[in-house]
């Protein structure tokens, strides 16, 4: 496929492995480890420090999970140091979908007799009772598998007579289809349509990730792709200058991941931190003006949103604006959220913020797998846990 | 003199006319449909004999009987639709096991209200297809179900072959060293009917492969050539489908993901959708296992035969107590070719 092909050549990896492999320096300066606490205890404090005694670990987060599914599917971990580790993060949209929310829905669908739209993968994330959206549809409710905000505008107009509510989830990515479909139904007069809204934050995540007291295990963040085509890269700013952490923003192909590896490297080693810019192809500093301009228009901040595996963080989900009331599927509906906890035995919490492996769960692979995920981080196959299980298993037997 | 009227029945109104419940009831309408639809097109003398069932010489070797249902929506796709498929899904399940087709049994699921015009075309491709193949459709049946409860037909064919002496075909047999073979390009006939189905439209359409590979396999089996296990990789995929041979035989698989051919188009629309063409169905193609010393002289069979032109080897067994089935990926890493988890769905981001 032109355009796509190019960024998955393997020569070109093969180069840029090569590269980081020269630059990651596994015998460098050794970092104190009072600059970078360790909150986490045990054999991963032991293994952590020894990576630290024999030079210079380099701990990466990718954000997003299509940068997630990327490494999985082409194996990137392969062509990397072993001191370069990728560690999976929360940039997953039904991975972070809190059990109460996803009950919303299936209430709504199940005791409202709504026709519930929702994005594919969102119908396999456990709920409550032993429920998904798949299962309550098999139990008979009207639920309804869609591409975009506009096939949900579709059902809304073929069935007059049946309340239709869209379970609007996503980063800033697929906030702002969502914000179109709201003032294209407000322009037609749409009366039977409205939204479920679980559209979250990236750089508030972002901030719940390093603001853990005692610090965190991570050295940078590979920053989202399609998210920053929207906000730009100024919003990823403070995490340079104020956490110190590097970002650099990349495409989802391998071969940005690759890149963007390398030049985190790079300002690893200079002792910098800055936000820079791999995907320069889509993404601007200022970002899509007018998608942030809809955006703004349709929706406000909420004060305070669970996600799953990072608890509750203010200012880090949006709420449909006042004006837009007659949308709001939470005031239209009598759907209280109420807060169900993660099972206590799931890591899903450390894993998100780099201080666990998925191997490291107890309940990875055995209670906990693809068909039967208990946790976020396996819900999806982005989730750090699923992706390990489906794609990297067999690094844990060599 | 007699004042009984010769019989006569108007012809089915094929153009306007549609299935309704009479049409399963059991009486005249249900045998003027057989009569002028099923019977006229399937034709064949054990069909001809007109009873319960139908019976049939003697066979000389080991029988193999198969059976496959098929819902298929759209019921018409590019390359084909769910008549021929359903000839070829158990046509194929019959010479994966290493056995000669010989007999067909087709069974039809209605829905009231389904246009005789669509139900036409779809018995005349399936005859098609069982003329092709050589093997007749020997026995059927026909029921209708009332409106919404059902999808425009559902067909479940059932069938007979025999296998000659010396070949066992079995997905146990598999064993480290032995080489894995693809007939053809992945994911052709999933990406035709999910196309579709989205309203995906390409500059090239994608064309189902769904095809009877017992020709190919028949050539195959001559060769000589010492087979291990065949399957074709339908539902589920490519990827499925070896996990499946792994378990069976208590291996492991090690793929190179650039000896696995997909089609351009076929890649877009799963890079569009967000799929994996290893996961997507195909309906004409076949994998085959055999030792690593028979394994070029096989490839030379199956690309001679235009069915698996495309054919190569795409992997190997090695041992593995965990079985997992695992793949080169063209950026030089490695990844798990896992089951399918659930359904594949389209991701978000």
């Amino acid at each position: 496929m032109k355009y796509i092909d190019e960024f998955r050549d393997g020569e070109l990896a093969k180069n840029i492995s090569a590269n980081i492999a020269r630059e990651a320096q596994p015998h460098g300066p050794a970092r104190s480890p009072l600059l970078n606490p360790l909150p986490q205890a045990g054999e991963e404090a032991i293994e952590s420090l020894r990576e630290i005694s024999s030079g210079r670990t380099y701990r990466l987060m990718e954000f997003c999970g299509g940068h997630t599914h990327a490494i999985s599917r082409y194996g990137l971990v392969d062509l990397l140091p072993a001191n370069v580790r990728m560690i999976h993060g929360p940039g997953c949209p039904v991975c972070v979908l809190p059990i109460g929310r996803v009950d919303q829905a299936i209430r709504l669908a199940r005791e409202q007799g709504v026709i519930l739209c929702t994005y594919a993968d969102t119908v396999r994330v456990p709920a409550s009772d032993n429920l998904s959206l798949m299962r309550a549809k098999a139990n008979g409710a009207d639920v309804r598998m869609i591409y975009s905000t506009q096939d949900a505008l579709k059902v809304a107009r073929e069935n007059p007579q049946r309340e239709v509510v869209f379970l609007a989830i996503g980063f800033e990515t697929t906030t702002p289809p969502t914000a179109v479909a709201v003032k294209q139904a407000e322009a037609a007069g749409l009366k039977n349509f409205s939204i479920l809204c679980d559209h979250v934050l990236t750089p508030a995540a972002m901030h719940a990730i390093l603001s853990v007291e005692g610090g965190v295990a991570l050295d940078g963040f590979v920053g989202p792709a399609h998210v920053s085509t929207v906000i730009g890269s100024k919003p990823y700013e403070p995490f340079a200058d104020d956490y110190g952490k590097p970002v650099v923003i990349a495409g989802f192909e391998p071969l940005d991941v690759m890149q963007a590896i390398l030049m985190l490297v790079r300002q690893i080693n200079e002792g910098r931190a800055a936000v820079e810019n791999e995907f320069t192809r889509a993404v601007t500093r200022e970002g899509n003006l007018k998608a942030q301009e809809l955006v703004a228009e349709v929706f406000e901040l909420r004060d305070m949103f669970e996600w799953r595996g990072l608890g509750s963080v203010p200012n880090s989900a949006l709420k449909l604006r006042p004006r837009f009331a007659a949308f709001d599927a939470e005031l239209k509906f009598n759907v209280p959220y109420v807060a169900v906890p993660d099972n206590k035995a799931c890591e899903c919490a450390a894993i998100l913020r780099g201080q666990k492996r998925p191997q490291e769960c107890k309940i990875f692979g055995t209670v906990c797998t693809p068909e039967n995920p208990v946790g976020s981080c396996m819900v999806s196959s982005e989730g750090a846990c699923a992706a390990h299980y489906s794609y990297g298993r067999f690094r844990e037997s060599v | 003199m007699s004042t009984v009227k010769p019989n006569y029945t108007r012809p089915l109104d094929i153009k306007h006319g549609r299935v309704d419940m009479s049409h399963g009831s059991g009486g005249r309408a249900m045998a003027q449909l057989i009569t002028e639809l099923f019977a006229a097109a399937f034709d064949n003398e054990y069909l001809a004999q007109g009873n319960d069932g139908a019976l049939l010489p003697a066979a000389h070797g080991r029988l193999v009987m198969a059976t496959d249902s098929h819902v298929v929506s759209p019921l018409f796709f590019v390359g084909g639709d769910i008549g021929c498929l359903s000839v070829h899904g158990t046509l194929n399940d019959l010479a994966v096991m290493g056995a000669k087709p010989l007999y067909l049994s087709a069974s039809f699921i209605l829905e009231e209200g389904f246009p005789l015009a669509d139900l036409k075309r779809i018995v005349e491709s399936m005859a098609q297809a069982s003329r092709e193949a050589g093997v007749p459709i020997v026995t059927g049946d026909t029921k209708v179900v009332e409106q919404g409860k059902g999808d425009g037909v559902f067909i479940t064919t059932t069938g007979v072959g025999v296998v000659r002496e010396g070949i066992h075909l079995s997905g146990d047999l598999a064993r480290p060293g032995d080489k894995i073979l693809l007939s053809g390009t992945i994911g052709d006939h999933g990406m035709a009917i999910m196309s579709q189905r989205e309203g995906l439209s390409f500059s090239a359409p994608i064309v189902s492969d769904t095809a009877a590979l017992h020709g190919l396999i028949a050539a195959m089996l001559d060769s000589g050539v010492q087979l291990r296990a065949l399957r074709d990789p339908t539902r589920g995929g490519l990827a499925t489908t070896l996990n499946e041979i792994a378990k069976q035989s208590g291996v492991g698989m090690m793929l190179h993901e650039s000896a696995i051919a997909v089609n351009q188009p076929v890649e877009a629309a799963c890079e569009f959708l967000g799929l994996d063409p290893l996961y997507v169905a195909n309906e004409g193609k076949l994998i085959a296992i055999c030792a690593a010393e028979d394994a070029p002289r096989l490839l030379q069979v199956m690309r001679a035969h235009p069915l698996a032109a495309q054919a190569s080897i795409i992997g190997e067994v090695v041992q593995d107590a965990h079985g997992f089935v695992q793949m080169t990926t063209k950026l030089g890493g490695r990844r798990v070719v896992d089951w399918l988890a659930g359904e594949q769905l389209p991701r978000i981001c």
